[in-house]
């Protein structure tokens, strides 16, 4: 038979679960974060970790092929700059123009780099924690990219970290656009949990005519992610409920499988 | 209640978390992500208290849901309900022999997922499952499987080396001595 003791844990455990999971949803974040902060001192050690296969191939390298590697920057560096002179000038004509026709401005975007620290333990899961929290600027639904495109958004922020649900996890669902005449709208949306380059692009038009290899952007609708990030290319589509819509198939251009660093985008 | 084992079980948890979140090397290989909490849960039931198996259901399932999009406290239920049983039956389990921690270790691994996923969809919420979910469910099982019996020797061994032990009595009695001198020849 059960001793009183036995009872006692059984009962305090329930209790424990149930009054955790049923505290109310800013509560229970603040909670999270809070003992999320425990394994702080254990993030340096990892980073530390993490960096020494890259400090001895650093070591390793000769000073001929590191000097090259400069002058090769310094040149992109020199070209990027003057690209920007003309993006720049081009955004002000922009402005001019939104003005005259009493549009809104458009912003530049305030980026922040953030290097990602966890991997979610739990299978069922896509999401990542970086580095950047509220103290740097990051606030929840931020968008996430890299520069080959679109990765996610951040799903909650702590004061020094923050978690991003990947493109592909069923909570980040982004309107996607697809580059072809007809400039077809759908959701990018969960796809299967052992693929990460993949991701499924559902409520397309019934009569869209969609090939293989063309572009899919972010379309700017929704409020979240601003439009024109390229999130991948289509790789197969095929008419679902008797053609009523179309589905397609998207390759992600950007490695969520092999994320080191972000962009979050501040707006 | 040895302290000292029940400290060394919930340490051990709280790293294993944290080393699942930061190493994703068996998700990049397998598809995966191999949790070791279901296996230690396991060593807690068959070698220490009621008091020990509670906590580390109750940390452990709080640290992973935690470092995880899960909601806090998901986890909780699903260890406890698998080391509740394995300590009130620790009695009839064996514990020695390296097939029967092999096999208890790969019940709680394919338990403890499926529990939680179960949970999950009961509270409403939508975990991304599919065909694949089988073969990360296969993975889950044989990794934790494959570490029970690791993980039972590592926890002897740190036991033996780094824990109290007993000194053992002497069969030396000094009222049974047997006193010989010259006079009693």
């Amino acid at each position: 038979m059960f001793r009183k003791k036995h009872y006692v844990a059984f009962g305090l455990v329930t209790l424990a679960a149930v009054l955790v999971l049923n505290l109310p949803a800013p509560a229970a974040s603040r909670l999270k974060t809070g003992i999320s902060a425990m394994f702080l001192p254990l993030f340096g050690l990892a980073g530390n970790i993490q960096q020494l296969p890259g400090k001895v191939i650093d070591d390793l390298t000769p000073r001929g092929q590191l000097v090259n590697e400069i002058d090769t920057l310094r040149q992109q560096n020199q070209e990027l700059l003057v690209r920007q002179q003309q993006a720049d000038a081009l955004l002000e004509e922009n402005n001019q123009l939104r003005d005259q026709l009493g549009w809104q401005r458009q912003q530049k975007w305030k980026l922040k780099l953030a290097n990602v620290v966890l991997r979610d333990p739990a299978n069922w899961w896509k999401t990542v924690q970086i580095d950047a929290g509220t103290r740097d600027g990051v606030h929840e639904g931020c968008p996430v990219l890299t520069s080959a495109g679109l990765v996610g958004k951040v799903s909650s922020a702590g004061l020094v970290r923050s978690q991003v649900v990947l493109l592909g996890d069923p909570n980040c669902r982004v309107s996607a656009l697809v580059e072809d005449p007809q400039r077809d709208v759908g959701i990018l949306s969960a796809s299967g949990p052992l693929d990460n380059s993949l991701a499924e692009l559902t409520y397309l038009s019934g009569t869209a005519n969609l090939k293989s290899g063309q572009l899919v952007v972010s379309s700017g609708m929704g409020g979240v992610f601003p439009g024109g990030i390229p999130i991948g290319q289509v790789m197969d589509a095929w008419p679902v409920d008797f053609g009523l819509y179309t589905q397609a198939r998207v390759k992600l251009s950007a490695n969520l499988g092999a994320l080191n660093q972000v962009w979050v985008v501040l707006q | 209640m040895n302290i000292f084992k029940s400290i060394m079980i919930l340490a051990a948890a709280f790293l294993v978390v944290f080393i699942e979140a930061a190493v994703s090397l068996p998700h990049r290989w397998l598809g995966a992500q191999i949790d070791v909490l279901p296996v230690l849960m396991v060593y807690a039931a068959l070698n220490t208290d009621i008091v020990t198996v509670s906590l580390l259901a109750v940390l452990g399932g709080v640290w992973f849901d935690s470092l995880s999009a899960n909601p806090l406290g998901i986890s909780i239920l699903p260890l406890f309900a698998v080391g509740f049983p394995m300590w009130w039956l620790r009695d009839l389990l064996l514990r020695e022999l390296s097939f029967a921690q092999l096999v208890l270790g790969a019940g709680a691994s394919a338990a403890v997922p499926v529990l939680a996923v179960l949970l999950l969809l009961t509270g409403g919420y939508e975990p991304l499952l599919g065909w694949g979910s089988l073969w990360q469910w296969i993975v889950m099982t044989a990794g934790g499987a494959l570490a029970t019996p690791i993980i039972f020797s590592l926890f002897d061994w740190f036991n033996h080396a780094l824990g109290y032990q007993p000194v053992k009595e002497s069969s030396f009695r000094p009222d049974r001595e047997i006193l010989r001198d010259k006079k009693s020849k």
